[in-house]
């Protein structure tokens, strides 16, 4: 495995996500090896030193995000990856980084649960997690790829994403993404577009939490010579705590605001033969690899079938789902769980047209043959 | 027209089934210049238990990873024949370790009972290498890929020090292959 510009090489998702982690300038990693997330802490362990980065094996999950989240706040870019049950145990410093607004890109490869679950075998059960997992009002972003070369491209995006928001991002594989073997085209550097956070252009009259009309303050590293207080607590402009209502509800508000203005460019859909589909998946990660292909049994037996595939998962693709409804007589939601994101579509739907949910949750892949089937029985065809 | 061809490869864990699959993805995306997938479904052991490898290959974008109606199942345990036997397309093909697989039922697919391991015990002197015997086998009774393309896989991804074992072992499964040919146990592979 090299990582030479435009190789064709076979890797897996989750050798993507490493090799896109470095590419995108990531330099720590801070993590607990768990299946099926393993191989992205295995390649870092050994590539991210010769990058001059610092990969550490810490003691547990916990202690992994508190970790990145330190050395993202002296200006490096930083990554862990976990699956399930280490997510779970992540939740309470994803909100930290949240209101903190520490720049960091979480990897949650998903795997069987609840509790250890299902080690080895795909779920998309954490997506309502990623959503709500770390409590209070909050807005967050995740990204859901559906194959290996968008496992490169959305690691990097996460990265950019998280720096240009100053905010956590999740990056949810599953176990079937994580783990595929696909060929592709390493790209070169300049095929892609690297962000850095923004950075106070003087050292004058600083303030951490500075108002702007972007909604994001610049950061100042840590160790570069501004001094400023990093909390958990509700806090005004100069970083430290207030109780103030006013200070709390405008610092709540910006955060709500520096994602929600900026949704049109965070959120992405592809949209695949939707033009003259009757009927549409709304799908992610690897039951967008399914529903593709019923697609094609489908449009075989006469039926126009198209999908509408999130790329953002969160925040939601709430206004894309609403303008094709009408248009599409029905919308089928597959998911690797009990239909996490079918109530997501059924209210951006609010009983335009039908929903169904098409649901596995015994640990194996939904079948394309059985989803057909489904299709076809629920559409008395 | 565009091609898709199924493959699993089943067993327990331990056989070596995973690499055999990114060997045989390998041979064809790489070497052969065609598309190829590769995925894997396994429990939590490290040895034994149920393990299969399964590898897409397609001159097209492949939508679907892993296996609808597959074309060649290779089965190393009776588990794995019970189980996956069924997946078969018809007219498919069903390799079954001939040693271990004591009840391997017909179906509406070609079987071929092959010592397997055997082979690789007795002729490569490791019942270890009996996945490399396994794509000699598959090389030769499927044109699915070309036998230059696997062995420059092989070659690429076996632990240092062990070519000339896993070489001698691929040479073994292609002539078990080529004896399979000649009694007329199985046809020619056409293009």
């Amino acid at each position: 495995m090299k990582n030479s510009s435009n190789t064709i090489e076979i890797i897996s998702g989750n050798e993507a996500c490493a090799m896109a982690a470095l590419a995108a300038g990531m330099r720590f990693y801070a993590g607990y090896p768990i299946t099926p997330s393993s191989e992205i802490a295995e390649y870092l362990s050994s590539r991210l030193p010769q990058y001059g980065g610092v990969f550490i094996q810490m003691e547990d999950e916990i202690a992994s995000i508190g970790a990145i989240i330190g050395a993202s706040l002296t200006g490096v870019k930083a990554m862990t990856a976990t699956s399930g049950p280490g997510f779970s145990l992540m939740q309470e410093n994803i909100g930290y980084a949240l209101m903190a607004e520490i720049p960091c890109v979480i990897v949650n490869v998903m795997r069987g649960g609840p509790s250890t679950g299902l080690p080895t075998l795909p779920s998309q059960g954490d997506v309502m997690q990623a959503r709500w997992g770390t409590h209070g009002d909050h807005q967050i972003i995740a990204l859901t790829p559906n194959s290996v070369r968008e496992s490169y491209d959305m690691t990097i995006r996460a990265f950019n994403l998280s720096e240009l928001y100053r905010t956590p991002v999740i990056l949810l594989l599953d176990e079937i993404i994580g783990h595929v073997n696909e060929k592709m085209t390493i790209p070169a550097a300049e095929e892609y577009t690297i962000h850095q956070r923004p950075r106070p252009a003087s050292t004058e009259n600083y303030l951490p939490y500075k108002i702007t009309p972007s909604g994001v303050p610049p950061m100042a590293d840590f160790g570069t010579g501004l001094r400023y207080h990093v909390t958990g607590l509700a806090h005004d402009e100069t970083g430290f705590p207030t109780n103030n209502p006013d200070k709390i509800q405008e610092l709540l508000l910006r955060l709500d605001r520096k994602i929600t203005q900026n949704s049109d460019d965070i959120i992405e859909v592809e949209e695949y033969l939707l033009e003259d589909a009757e009927i549409a998946f709304v799908a992610y990660g690897s039951a967008a690899r399914s529903s593709r292909h019923t697609i094609k049994l489908l449009r075989d037996s006469g039926i126009k079938a198209g999908m509408l595939r999130l790329k953002t998962l969160w925040p939601f693709a709430e206004k894309q789902i609403a303008h094709y409804s009408g248009h599409i007589k029905t919308w089928f939601v597959p998911e690797l769980n009990l239909g996490q994101i079918a109530h997501e579509v059924e209210w951006a739907v609010r009983g335009r047209v039908p929903v169904f949910k098409f649901n596995k949750i015994n640990g194996e892949p939904i079948n394309p043959n059985e989803l057909h089937q489904f299709v076809k029985e629920t559409l008395h065809v | 027209m565009s091609f898709r061809y199924e493959v699993r490869l089943s067993g327990e864990g331990g056989q070596g089934l995973v690499l055999a699959g990114k060997i045989l993805a390998e041979a064809a995306a790489i070497y052969d210049n065609l598309n190829a997938t590769q995925s894997q479904s396994y429990g939590p052991e490290a040895r034994g238990g149920a393990s299969r490898s399964e590898v897409i290959i397609s001159d097209d974008d492949i939508d679907y990873p892993k296996a609808v109606n597959i074309d060649l199942l290779l089965a190393l345990t009776q588990e794995s024949f019970d189980r996956y036997s069924t997946d078969v397309k018809p007219g498919g093909i069903v390799i079954v370790d001939e040693e271990v697989v004591k009840q391997a039922v017909p179906g509406n697919f070609r079987l071929l009972k092959i010592p397997v391991t055997q082979l690789a015990r007795e002729k490569a002197g490791r019942a270890l290498v009996a996945n490399i015997v396994a794509l000699g086998i598959i090389a030769g009774i499927s044109k699915i890929v070309s036998e230059n393309a696997l062995k420059m896989a092989i070659g690429a991804r076996v632990p240092r020090g062990t070519e000339e074992l896993n070489n001698k072992a691929f040479q073994i499964g292609l002539d078990e292959a080529r004896r399979l040919i000649k009694d007329k146990i199985i046809e020619k592979p056409g293009k």
